[in-house]
């Protein structure tokens, strides 16, 4: 309660007060700042009305972009044809399950041998609730939904070199981090040496938040006892009984504890993107993009690759390989054109389009990813340790340990994610044999679960650098590359407009692909109501 | 010498610093990516040995044979490429990047370019015998760019 009010201080207001208290407004502003830019902001389906008659437009890809770009430009009343390269829809939304094969550039291929009903998510794998537009079209599409489990406080944080290099818990770490940072920052506020003045009802406030964040003691001390595992857990659980008498665990040695590094991984599961609830397809990833796909398959060719894409005033051709037929070189012609094709491979096609679009489409590097998916003969994450779902965090290059969210309990195989990297890591990995990244991906799990070795049973390990179809996961887009080249990218340039996770600001997520598609489609046809 | 990926940041003994970290705000090595946690801890190789380098770094894209790959798009083969002639141009796309490869120089530093440039300029039918100086790299690297937050 705010005592000059009466009210209570609103979250905002408690957390201007902070950072003034920090001296650090400008660290508040850029939190707001960043809330902002990872937003989506969906509005519902596009209204496209009044298209003029016998107007065409050639949709080049059958991802999500291109597969959400062609369902509504034919409901607009557009003649619509997609063009894709690969055999099936999806694009990179994809599922692999046991009887699928992959090839990789360079010619490795695995053989997934998963148990019936498993799976991994080769490339994205979880929705945030704030994913509108995506989260539309499932529903409109019919595609189930169930909860991903981000974050587990009963999962691991390991670091090796804190602790021993022995994993802990979550939730130990999250209760001794908070416990301890508030009982420091109570000590300087009753010992007044913040670094400026603050009123009375803001010491006030500060000190009630401390003593609730971090469950301090009346003398504002964090220690061990059964106040502390309110939040940490005990070291013997409450039970029933003559000896349900609870044991409440030591803590960590706060030195310890702030050197480990430990409590990055809590911050980052603060994220706008990973709160709570976070979704999953029911029985994979690619029931959004078989969703997708009922609506519009009977419009998309596969098997071809785009070589060229040409434009002039009167129309776009498409000059493509149909690997259906020998590659025959074939030419499509449609009035506009809307190319999702990644810029990886759209910067080596011949675009005509105008010298600031083509800068842009050379101008935005690709992301390498890689992500290992892991089957055991049981769910030991269950059954010996009480982990369901969620993930464990590691400084090791495979850094994090997903497991599933769904069908826990099951007395049957199930597949884990057993590394999920980006940056150097993935690197890496890519550059093993698909063999190599399964054993490097056992070797550091084991380090956090001593039963993988001998509950092991198969493994696939996909480096999305690799990835015949994108060479690359995602678009990485810098402060400069956006300055210099987003406008040019995402405008329409004559016939032609773009649109993918790398025309938006939701890159590297299904979410941009979808804001990017319906902000394209709109504008094209804004543009050919409005042609002469 | 630039550090590569830094490690976890370590708490500051200073108010602010904890008033931020209570925040959620406490730095966040290499968040570049949305839905990316291993930038966190995905460090790069400090080795300055050009083959270790390239298996770490280059490989996963160029192949351990340095021959690339062909698919919806081409990755450039680095063995027996011409373009390798005159060592300031390898040099340029490492630190820079080139169309869909990232840019490496926030992984590596001038000697560890310059190993790694000489490495592949020497090997996979390549036998160029000018090498490449870390002063080489020094003189044409630019600042980093910002990855978006």
């Amino acid at each position: 309660m705010n005592p000059r009010t009466g009210t209570e201080p609103t979250r905002r207001q408690l957390l201007m007060r902070i950072g003034v208290a920090a001296g650090s407004a400008a660290m508040y502003q850029a939190m707001t700042r960043l809330g902002h830019a990872a937003g989506t902001d969906f509005a519902g389906s596009p209204s496209l009305s009044g298209a003029r008659p016998g107007t065409t437009v050639l949709v080049l890809g059958a991802g999500l972009a291109g597969m959400l770009a062609a369902y509504e430009l034919r409901r607009a009343g557009y003649g619509v044809r997609v063009l894709e390269y690969q055999s099936r829809s999806g694009g990179r939304n994809f599922s692999l399950r046991g009887g699928d094969t992959l090839t990789e550039l360079g010619g490795a291929t695995q053989h997934v041998k998963f148990a019936a009903g498993n799976y991994i998510n080769p490339g994205p794998w979880r929705i945030p609730y704030h994913h509108q537009g995506l989260l539309h079209y499932c529903k409109l599409f019919g595609v189930q939904l169930e909860p991903f489990i981000e974050v587990n406080h009963n999962a691991l944080l390991h670091s090796s070199v804190a602790f021993g290099g022995q994993p802990q818990r979550y939730r130990e770490v999250q209760a001794d981090f908070t416990g301890y940072t508030a009982e420091l920052l109570a000590k300087a506020i009753n010992q007044n040496k913040l670094d400026q003045p603050i009123g009375d009802d803001e010491k006030h406030d500060l000190l009630a938040a401390m003593r609730g964040w971090g469950l301090l003691g009346r003398d504002y001390g964090y220690r061990s006892g059964n106040l502390a595992s309110l939040h940490r857990g005990f070291a013997r659980d409450q039970g029933g009984g003559p000896d349900g008498a609870p044991v409440p665990a030591a803590l960590f040695g706060r030195a310890e504890l702030m050197k480990s590094g430990l409590w990055e991984w809590l911050s980052f599961n603060m994220s706008y993107d990973f709160q709570t609830t976070m979704f999953q397809p029911v029985g994979g990833m690619d029931m959004i993009g078989k969703g997708f796909a009922k609506q519009v398959n009977d419009l998309v060719t596969h098997n071809v690759k785009v070589t060229r894409i040409a434009q002039d005033g009167n129309g776009v051709t498409v000059t493509y390989e149909d690997n259906s037929h020998g590659g025959a070189v074939t030419e499509a012609k449609a009035d506009w054109c809307v190319c999702t094709i990644p810029l990886s491979v759209l910067s080596q096609i011949d675009v005509q389009a105008g010298g600031p679009m083509k800068a842009a489409i050379q101008a935005v590097p690709y992301a390498s990813s890689v992500k290992i998916g892991l089957e055991f003969k049981r769910r030991f994450w269950e059954q010996d340790e009480q982990i369901y779902g969620g993930i464990s965090f590691t400084d090791q290059p495979i850094s994090q340990i997903s497991y599933p969210s769904t069908s826990y309990f099951a007395d049957t195989p199930a597949v884990l994610l057993g590394g999920y990297m980006f940056g150097a890591a993935a690197y890496a990995f890519a550059g093993m044999t698909p063999e190599q990244r399964v054993e490097e991906a056992l070797r550091q799990g084991s380090v956090l679960h001593r039963q993988y070795r001998q509950e092991f049973s198969n493994g696939v390990g996909v480096a999305w650098s690799r990835m015949p179809w994108t060479l690359g996961c995602c678009a990485t887009w810098s402060e400069e590359t956006r300055k210099a080249h987003y406008a040019a990218l995402t405008a329409i340039d004559g016939r032609l407009v773009l649109a993918g996770e790398h025309a938006s600001y939701v890159g590297c997520w299904q979410e941009g692909a979808i804001l990017s598609s319906v902000s394209a489609i709109t504008r094209l046809h804004q543009r050919a109501v409005g042609a002469a | 010498m630039r550090a590569p990926q830094r490690a976890p940041q370590r708490a500051m003994p200073h108010l602010g610093a904890l008033l931020l970290l209570l925040l959620g705000l406490a730095a966040m090595p290499g968040r570049a990516l949305a839905d990316a946690a291993a930038n966190v801890a995905g460090r790069a190789t400090t080795s300055t040995d050009g083959q270790v380098i390239y298996t770490q770094l280059c490989q996963g894209c160029h192949m351990a044979n340095a021959r690339g790959g062909v698919g919806a798009a081409r990755i450039p083969a680095l063995a027996g490429n011409a373009k390798l002639r005159n060592g300031g141009y390898p040099v340029y796309v490492v630190l820079n990047g080139y169309g869909a490869m990232p840019w490496l120089s926030n992984m590596l530093n001038d000697a560890q370019v310059a190993a790694v440039v000489n490495y592949v300029r020497s090997h996979f039918g390549n036998a160029y015998t000018d090498a490449v100086k870390p002063e080489d790299v020094a003189a044409v690297r630019g600042p980093d760019p910002t990855i978006e937050r």
